[in-house]
């Protein structure tokens, strides 16, 4: 889902943090990201290349750590591993998992000059 | 230009509002990172005058910019005592249909407003009007979803106070998902004519909701979709989805969502949860 705009926001953060941190050019990017934060990596990789032009993340590398999906069994009371959130307990088989983890989107770190 | 949504400068159009102004944004800057200078260059030969890559810590959610407008609308409409919901659904839904019905419904009983989120048209506010009701029409140009910028430009000219304020998102079943309004609920409403699968295929969304409002009952003679079914998937991906059956052409069910929405309105008066 609109992986130009989530592009759009990561120029926003490295413009402010640039202002505040004092660098001028960003040589790499690192995101963290969810299998369930809606977001397709490809397209984010696309979208980088063309909405960081003329940005001072020009040229950058964009790195993504992928973050793992955990969940929480309710009837079972303890932590799961599911990989999609219609996933049932693979202890119990209820459906009654809440998502706990694998929705990240975050920007990490930059490496920069 | 809002860097949320992504819109290129001058798309985004808010009946009634003017960009002329000075604006009052709450654009709060946390500096929140931390710089770790490790004092040697890539090859571990610092030497002067050579330019030396340093890692900048940032930590940030990417949407946390929308977070902050979100969270100032929420405030804002605690304080007015606003119950709003976020309409969200697949273009042709019946959200507006339902809309209109609810709000012949309720008007003169409380005070009521509407946000319309389009990518174009005012077609939907003007149906809205219609009702008697105060609605301001946001078109997102290309955007693909309403952000809580666009609702905080929207509710400087609503007073809704104590009532409630419907936010009808742009049709539109997988980004409005990502983007908190500052809405009290999330309603996905899913019409019965759309598949029993649609919460399995797109999850997000139901995932985000609190309620399912199921439209478009009265046509259920005529088709083959499994109502069990699709309530089953949708708690699949939500266990906590409260679910209402309606059809806003006939009135059945529609004295349950009214009653869902005085329910949600008390609990959001004294902080609790539907």
């Amino acid at each position: 889902m609109h992986e130009m705009s989530i592009c759009e926001s990561i120029v926003n953060v490295i413009e402010e943090q640039a202002a505040a941190q004092g660098f001028g050019r960003v040589r790499r990017v690192r995101l963290e990201i969810g299998p369930l934060a809606g977001v397709e990596t490809e397209a984010l990789r696309f979208s980088f290349d063309v909405v960081t032009r003329g940005s001072l993340a020009e040229g950058a590398a964009l790195e993504i750590i992928e973050t793992p999906v955990t969940g929480w069994c309710m009837p079972c009371g303890q932590p799961v591993a599911v990989r999609e959130r219609f996933d049932a307990c693979p202890e119990c088989g209820s459906y009654q998992v809440q998502i706990t983890g694998g929705e990240e989107l975050r920007i990490k770190d930059l490496e920069v000059d | 230009m809002c860097n949320v949504c992504g819109c290129a400068s001058g798309e985004v159009t808010v009946e009634g509002h003017s960009h002329d102004h000075a604006h009052d944004h709450h654009h709060h800057h946390h500096p929140n990172g931390q710089t770790h200078d490790y004092g040697q260059g890539p090859a571990r030969a610092h030497a002067p005058g050579l330019s030396q890559a340093r890692m900048v810590e940032i930590e940030q959610d990417i949407l946390a910019k929308n977070d902050r407008y979100a969270a100032a609308n929420r405030a804002a409409l605690a304080g007015s005592g606003t119950l709003a919901l976020n309409l969200v659904s697949s273009p042709g839904s019946g959200k507006t249909t339902l809309l209109t019905a609810t709000l012949s419904r309720l008007n003169g009983r409380l005070p009521l407003a509407v946000i319309e989120g389009d990518q174009q048209t005012a077609n939907d506010a003007e149906r809205i009007r219609a009702t008697g009701v105060p609605a301001i029409q946001v078109n997102t140009g290309k955007g693909c979803h309403l952000d809580a910028h666009m609702v905080g430009h929207a509710l400087e000219h609503l007073d809704v106070r104590n009532g409630v304020l419907f936010i009808e998102n742009v049709g539109n079943l997988v980004c409005p998902a990502g983007f908190d309004l500052g809405e009290a609920h999330k309603v996905v409403i899913l019409s019965v004519t759309e598949g029993e699968d649609k919460p399995l295929k797109y999850p997000d969304m139901f995932h985000a909701s609190d309620l399912m409002v199921l439209t478009k009952t009265d046509l259920l003679p005529h088709l083959d979709f499994d109502v069990a079914a699709c309530i089953a998937n949708a708690r699949r991906i939500n266990p906590r989805l409260k679910v209402l059956k309606v059809s806003a052409k006939t009135g059945e069910g529609l004295q349950g969502w009214l009653d869902w929405i005085e329910a949600a309105r008390t609990m959001h008066a004294v902080g609790g949860e539907v």
